[in-house]
């Protein structure tokens, strides 16, 4: 039999019983969007996590004091001892490192700042002029703070967007000077509008040199070191430097915390990825359901098609053909369901987009390619048997009833 | 050329053993027009059946064209039924939801033979059964009698050498009966086997051999 003809064919049988093929294309096609739709919401979530870390700078590696781990001490050494602080000789101390190509070093705290009579409180930030290429900042008006000693200050600072509005309105912010706490400094710069990211709005910050924010809060040591590794590949290299550095430093002991955005990233990675396939999986359930229906509605169509298949032995199909005629109506029913799944998947994910815009809803690749082939696979795989039964029906039998 | 020899078909019902057909001898030469009668339950139909290799004789050997067709897989059984044997049915045995000219079609789209000759063919087949306003006409726009023209054209369309008939005229009406049989003796009169299973002894008369049935035996076997 001609492949065109087999088409044709089992074309003819499924427009011949519309409602039984509508009915199992529905279902096919619920299963198969349910999978794309499913992963493209976790695909989507990892992207938007990937992003958030991303936007935090590239190759960052974070230094934090302390260290939040208790094993390889003795129990009395451990008690009534506070973690020794992080410096800003040891930030600049990391300099050190070939891996390292910039460091930035952060004090933040809250403070009032006022201007032309108004005031609000926010979170004011102490750096360096590296920060702005570590956590790559971008301005909107005038410069970022000035490179030189950190351990001097000018009295110059850099605000956010929504800060500058706040306190100057309409009004011009460039050069203006504001006052936090009981220290002046001259506007310098406005950062460009970058909204949230993982959690610290830069928006609503004031930025001062790193001197001017510890003398602010009255402190000497560092809330957290940026480093940024020179390449990717680096960044093990840069970590272990760092540790090493800051442990000479700390007369021996391994007393701060080094993570690496790739390590947190991995993290959320595992999660993401491990949640979406638990629930891929449970969408695949699905299919594998349609895929019974699909063998309940040849196992009847066996039956209700018993002369029919009697007539075409008679005429001379062998039990081969008519298995070949079963597959390929099942076939087309598993392709038409895979079709209708996968457009109605998009549609849905093109809603998901719509009403969250931040999200990037992506079926993953693979998904779009493993759902069909299921689909497939479940329909071809539940029509063994009727298709059997079907080629094993006596001719006789079954062409002697009216 | 039919040659059956020593031809034993048991059926169980019930757990019973009915001997449908027990020892059958019989030949029919190419181009003899055989008709099969006989009461219900004589075999006659089993026998049909066994000549078109829809069934398997239990015993005995069944040579078609000097060729012994009992030992064939059920493949090879199916080629030589697509090859050489047409059938035509009481109920005519037509698929619903194709028109007139695709059923007529089926064995040859089976057969995998090439859309251009199968047009060919149609074409004639159409013309010769009397069809040609009807092509496109599904079996539940056809008259009873133009039904079985379709299914006679549909037996035809592979170009068989033997013809089985069972009741062919049972289920329509004396005059269209009449008519469908005609169109039926033509087949043999262009020199092809036609073997008619029927009840009825005015049909039957029409043939130039008569087999009587009776329990599975050809008890009576008339040449004019």
């Amino acid at each position: 039999m001609r492949v065109a003809d087999l088409l044709a064919f089992a074309w003819q049988v499924l427009r011949g019983s519309i409602s039984r093929t509508l009915l199992i294309l529905l279902a096919m096609g619920i299963g198969v969007a349910a999978v794309v739709m499913v992963t493209a919401l976790g695909e989507g979530a990892r992207v938007y996590v990937a992003n958030q870390f991303g936007s935090l700078g590239t190759n960052l590696i974070i230094v934090l004091p302390g260290r939040s781990e208790t094993a390889g001490a003795m129990p009395g050494v451990l008690i009534g001892k506070t973690p020794r602080e992080l410096t800003l000789e040891d930030a600049l101390a990391l300099r050190r490192s070939h891996a390292v190509r910039r460091i930035a070093p952060l004090v933040i705290g809250a403070g009032d700042v006022h201007a032309l009579g108004r005031s609000r409180e926010t979170s004011v930030l102490g750096s360096t002029a590296e920060l702005m290429e570590v956590r790559h900042m971008e301005m909107a008006q005038g410069a970022f703070l000035p490179p030189g000693d950190p351990r001097h200050s000018q009295p110059v600072c850099v605000i956010g967007t929504k800060l500058a509005s706040e306190l100057f309105g309409a009004g011009r912010a460039l050069g203006e000077w504001l006052r936090v706490g009981d220290r002046r400094f001259r506007v310098i710069g406005i950062l460009a509008a970058q909204g949230q990211s993982l959690g610290s709005n830069t928006d609503e910050i004031v930025i001062v040199p790193l001197a001017a924010a510890q003398a602010l809060f009255n402190t000497e040591s560092l809330f957290r070191i940026l480093v940024e590794a020179k390449t990717r590949e680096q960044i093990p290299a840069a970590q272990a430097d760092i540790e090493e550095i800051l442990r000479l430093r700390h007369e021996g002991e391994r007393d701060v915390t080094v993570i690496t955005q790739d390590a947190v990233l991995a993290t959320f990675d595992r999660i993401l990825n491990a949640l979406t396939l638990t629930v891929a999986s449970i969408a695949a359930i699905s299919l594998a359901v349609a895929g019974i229906l699909i063998m309940n509605v040849m196992l009847i169509a066996v039956t209700q098609r018993r002369r029919e298949i009697g007539l075409l032995k008679a005429l001379g199909a062998s039990g081969r053909q008519v298995r070949v005629l079963f597959f390929t109506e099942a076939m087309l029913l598993a392709l038409g369901g895979a079709a209708v799944g996968l457009a109605a998947g998009e549609l849905g994910r093109n809603l998901a987009v719509q009403m969250y815009p931040a999200i990037p809803f992506q079926a993953p690749w693979w998904a779009l390619v493993a759902a069909p082939a299921t689909a497939i696979v479940t329909a071809v795989l539940f029509t063994v048997m009727p298709a059997r039964r079907a080629a094993m029906l006596d001719p006789v039998q079954a062409l002697s009833r009216r | 050329m039919i040659r059956l020899s020593g031809i034993v078909r048991t059926f169980l019902v019930g757990g019973e053993a009915v001997h449908a057909l027990r020892q059958v001898n019989l030949e029919i030469a190419s181009g003899e027009y055989v008709s099969i009668m006989g009461p219900s339950g004589s075999g006659k139909s089993t026998l049909l059946n066994i000549i078109g290799l829809l069934d398997r004789p239990d015993a005995g050997t069944y040579e078609l064209e000097e060729k012994n067709v009992t030992a064939l897989s059920d493949d090879e059984l199916a080629r030589v039924r697509r090859e050489n044997i047409g059938f035509v049915f009481q109920f005519f045995h037509l698929v619903p939801r194709l028109t007139a000219e695709q059923n007529i079609e089926l064995p040859m789209v089976l057969a995998g033979i090439d859309p251009a000759e199968r047009r060919r063919r149609l074409t004639r087949l159409l013309g010769e059964y009397g069809l040609e306003g009807r092509a496109g006409h599904r079996p539940d726009q056809l008259s009873g009698g133009q039904c079985q023209r379709v299914a006679i054209a549909r037996a035809m369309s592979m170009g068989p050498t033997v013809i089985l008939a069972d009741e062919p005229t049972g289920n329509l009406d004396r005059h269209t009966g009449q008519e469908v049989l005609g169109v039926l003796e033509r087949v043999h009169e262009n020199g092809g086997t036609l073997v008619v299973v029927t009840h009825d002894p005015v049909i039957g008369a029409r043939s130039s051999r008569r087999l009587r049935m009776l329990d599975g035996a050809v008890v009576a076997d008339e040449k004019d």
